[in-house]
């Protein structure tokens, strides 16, 4: 491969958003499209899951993360995508220029006429979550955890404390059993699940491990290594409850307490960012504020299922094609989309109606707390009921989506503002 | 047995200063620190501040240390490459009530004979618009600065070895070999060790190592922890120093920019009877969090992406100047009960400001003592820093990649520490064996991620580098073990 410095459409990211981002860049028109990655494969976060769950939606099938990422990496080769692997991005400008570098290809200065940032999620740390104790090895995110024991092939513990019911959580308390460790228990702040229920069914409690809700780690205790932890019961405010603690002996703790998405380069960028997604507002087609700066995936709002961070990409990479090719931004008006009753944020946050003329836009959600019963997914616009549809029960670790379909056109263009609220049934 | 002209005990800033100071002469030195690498004690967790000197007592040897080592640092940070800030600092008055402290304060800065002035409240508020608008007044000591704390120990003892000193890390003093009333040398975990004199500098232990010699049996290092919240850069920018109106037992709860540009706030001031109790507390956060939020009311627990806690060698020494009544002094002296002894004891706050004044007054305890000193005529006192990626331009850092690819591969992303920098610090005049090691010369895993992102990646590069398996790279030394067994092997 010869690396031009001019590119149509650059992507951030080789994971499941930035795979398909490119690829739709690609199909929709775009020349010459470049994935810029900063690991020495393709596939993101998708490499360290192997276990399955993948693709169910996509492609009707039950797939482990690699063979999943591996399908849109053929895709990608195949439709003549390009890739710069083992490459950092230092920087993003607003018109598009990128400073990236490299072991491999040295320091490096790319023009694009369009950007997409597929950079994904971080993990929250112990410091985010304000673990006292002390500060001993042997405290390790649990996709940390999850890239030594799956891709290096190592095991950081022999028994372990989980904090936070987040999936790679649980997935690792499956994984580290299946690798003879002992997972003594699973402690998690909240009264309910953070994580997929899928996911509590198949990885704890087919194997026994305990998963203890309001429950929270009041201290770390070792001084080279961890040596034990000390649980303690929350009341509904997270206080501590006295004497309900218990010292739990470790040699690990894993953390599973939720995922931000990465923006640092998008804030450089100067991309305004949501404060409750912590990714940039978007309009249906994921572009940022700032013209011809899309974005796709984790980076935008924290999925729980691949296959709509892969739905999202397509959306975005096809977005950034037509932009390309048609050289300017499209002037029409835009509709604000809000989160209402029981609706923690909605994504996108603004819509154009030209763009429902064409298909059905999907509007996704996560709601603030579970509600165990049926409910209403109610679209308004001012009082005016717009699109609902049930659900038989909302939880937050679970995100909803409502499709807005192009027969709600004349009603979506009349309004001046859509709110999206979950109520009882 | 090995022969040194003088062994100092404990490689924190005041023995890596004393080094540094003592290789200027024709002398034998060995240092010794009991744990995996230097600076791993005090020296690596405190407000990293050097102090105008408005603060301590007047006539101690914390006011006199203060005073010498603070003009000192333009020329050692500059001839050791320590990234080192003067920026100033302010000592803030909060509402009506506060604003008579800043009198005396101001009356002891003048007694102390430190560079300070009071600005209004509005004129603070301009300086730094973060603060509380409440504020009332504030001193001004323009000659306080900003250091980084690591490199601080570091740079000097890397030129001490340049210089010909000797260091031993992983080596506990145990005992003294005495004889005749005077020390000939000390026994450790790794051996013995023969020597004319020893420099104790052994932090929050140096009360029992002079102990082991019988001297000054009264003398009792009380620890003191502190802990600190180091916070997201992109949340808050801030590069003022901002101290509240002190307490009766330290400066209070400060808010800082750091010379890495992390705003940090801290540190509490809690009795901590166990040495090495180094832990946070829930407690200690919310005592520092109220405190940094009277001054900077817009900070918030969530843009936290670190802790720490560090620990205060607070001696109970007795000011010897006549007539002032102060017992929490520094301890700079040679031992009377025995011959060949040097304490340098009780050095909390400033401490880390006066470690160049401290070393100094070492060459001068030596030389009173009739140690023969000829300045060795071909001392370099230069140590020249090595590339931090991210500190350079776009250009710079195109050509230092050009230069050396392993410069190219961004390791920790948070803080931008490449594969280059890494390597080179495995191997340096100090080597980084641990990942902690490379954390204090680097910054790295110190940013949001706190390391998730950069630690398989730097443990591989460790057991790379060292030639060890990934299975006996450690956080911090021996028993801090990152993994335990390869996949796929599980235990009968």
């Amino acid at each position: 491969m010869t690396l031009k410095d001019r590119y149509d459409v650059v992507v951030i990211g080789s994971g499941p958003g930035g795979l398909a981002s490119a690829i739709a860049a690609k199909k929709n028109g775009a020349q010459d499209v470049l994935i810029i990655e900063r690991d020495v494969e393709p596939g993101g976060i998708l490499l360290q899951c192997i276990h399955n769950g993948f693709g169910v939606e996509v492609f009707k099938q039950d797939l482990p993360g690699p063979a999943y990422a591996q399908r849109f990496i053929d895709e990608a080769f195949q439709v003549g995508v390009e890739f710069l692997l083992d490459t950092m991005v230092l920087e993003i400008s607003r018109d598009h220029r990128i400073i990236a570098t490299s072991k491999r290809h040295g320091f490096l200065e790319i023009q694009a006429k369009a950007v997409v940032l597929a950079m994904g999620c971080r993990e929250r740390t112990r410091a985010q979550v304000r673990l006292p104790g002390t500060r001993p090895a042997g405290i390790f995110s649990a996709g940390t955890a999850q890239r030594w024991v799956n891709v290096e092939g190592y095991m950081p513990g022999k028994n372990f404390v989980i904090l936070g019911s987040g999936d790679i959580g649980m997935i690792m308390a499956r994984r580290l059993t299946f690798e003879g460790a002992k997972v003594e228990r699973v402690l998690e702040v909240m009264p309910y699940l953070s994580g997929l229920t899928r996911n509590y069914v198949q990885c704890l409690m087919d194997y026994d491990i305990e998963l203890q809700l309001m429950h929270t780690v009041k201290n770390i205790i070792g001084k080279n290594r961890v040596e034990a932890i000390e649980s303690v019961a929350v009341d509904e405010k997270w206080n501590p409850i006295p004497g309900t603690e218990e010292i739990i002996p470790c040699d690990t703790l894993l953390l599973s307490v939720g995922l931000i998405p990465e923006n640092e380069l998008s804030r450089q960028a100067g991309v305004a960012i949501d404060p409750v997604t912590a990714g940039p507002f978007v309009d249906d087609g994921f572009q940022t504020s700032v013209p011809g700066i899309f974005s796709a995936g984790n980076v935008v709002h924290v999925y729980d299922l691949v296959d709509w961070v892969t739905e999202a990409g397509l959306m975005a990479g096809k977005s950034a094609a037509q932009l390309v090719q048609s050289g300017k931004q499209t002037v029409s008006p835009v509709i604000p989309v809000k989160a209402g009753e029981n609706v923690r944020y909605v994504v996108p946050h603004t819509l154009c109606p030209d763009h429902l003329a064409d298909g059905e836009i999907r509007i996704q959600m996560r709601v603030r707390q579970p509600i165990e019963q049926p409910v209403w997914v109610e679209v308004r616009s001012g009082e005016k009921l717009i699109h609902r549809k049930g659900e038989p029960y909302t939880r937050p670790g679970e995100m909803v989506t409502i499709p807005l379909k192009p027969a709600m056109l004349d009603a979506v263009k009349a309004s001046s503002g859509l709110t999206v609220s979950i109520v009882r049934r | 047995m090995k022969q040194y002209d003088i062994i100092i005990i404990g490689g924190g800033v005041v023995g890596c200063m004393t080094a540094r100071a003592l290789s200027r002469f024709n002398l034998k030195i060995l240092l010794v620190e009991k744990e995996s690498d230097i600076g791993m004690g005090a020296s690596s967790a405190n407000s990293a501040i050097v102090h105008a000197g408005h603060d301590p007592y007047p006539g101690t040897l914390k006011a006199e240390m203060n005073r010498l080592a603070n003009p000192m640092w333009d020329e050692i940070s500059a001839e050791l490459g320590i990234p080192f800030r003067r920026s100033g600092a302010y000592i803030v008055a909060v509402g009506p009530d506060e604003c008579g402290c800043l009198e005396s304060l101001l009356e002891r800065g003048h007694e102390n004979r430190v560079p300070i002035e009071m600005i209004s409240g509005e004129e603070m508020l301009r300086r730094e618009p973060l603060l509380n608008p409440q504020v009332s007044g504030a001193l001004y000591t323009p000659t306080a600065g900003m250091v980084d704390p690591f490199a601080a120990c570091i740079a000097p003892l890397e030129n001490a070895i340049e210089n010909g000193v000797e260091v031993m890390t992983g080596t506990a003093f145990t005992d003294f070999i005495v004889q005749d009333n005077k020390i000939s040398g000390i026994r450790t975990n790794r051996g013995d060790f023969g020597c004319h004199w020893v420099v104790n500098a052994a932090g929050v232990y140096s009360d029992e190592v002079m102990h082991k010699a019988g001297v000054r049996p009264e003398f009792k290092i009380n620890t003191r922890r502190g802990e600190y919240y180091i916070l997201d850069s992109t949340e808050i920018e801030m590069s003022n120093i901002l101290f509240p109106v002190p307490t009766g037992v330290s400066k209070g709860i400060l808010v800082f920019g750091s010379t890495h540009g992390n705003v940090l706030v801290g540190p509490n001031s809690q009795e901590a009877p166990d040495k090495e109790d180094k832990a946070v507390t829930a407690k200690g956060l919310s005592e520092i969090w109220q405190s940094a939020q009277k001054l900077v009311p817009s900070i918030t627990p969530r843009a936290i992406i670190g802790v720490f806690a560090g620990m205060r060698a607070s001696g109970n020494a007795t000011c010897k100047v006549c007539g002032i009544d102060y017992h929490h002094d520094f301890v700079i002296e040679r031992a009377e009960e025995v011959e060949g002894l040097i304490n340098l004891a009780g050095i909390e706050s400033p401490g880390l400001t006066s470690a160049p004044a401290i070393a100094e007054r070492v060459v001068e305890l030596l030389k009173d003592a009739g140690v023969s000193m000829a300045v060795k005529k071909d001392w370099n006192p230069i140590r020249k820093a090595r590339p931090r990626f991210n500190h350079l331009s776009r250009k710079e850092q195109a050509e230092l990649v050009g230069r050396d690819a392993r410069y190219g591969r961004v390791v920790c992303r948070c803080e931008m520490i490449t594969e280059g920098e890494i390597v080179a610090e495995i191997h340096a005049p100090i080597p980084a064996r641990t990942y902690d090691a490379i954390k204090r010369r680097t910054w790295l895993g110190t940013g949001r991620c706190l390391g998730s992102f950069d630690m398989p990646r730097v443990v591989e590069l460790l057991s790379h580098e060292l030639g060890i398996p990934v299975t006996e790279v450690t956080k911090k030394g021996p028993g801090s073990e990152f993994l335990v067994r390869p996949t796929k092997e599980v235990e009968a």
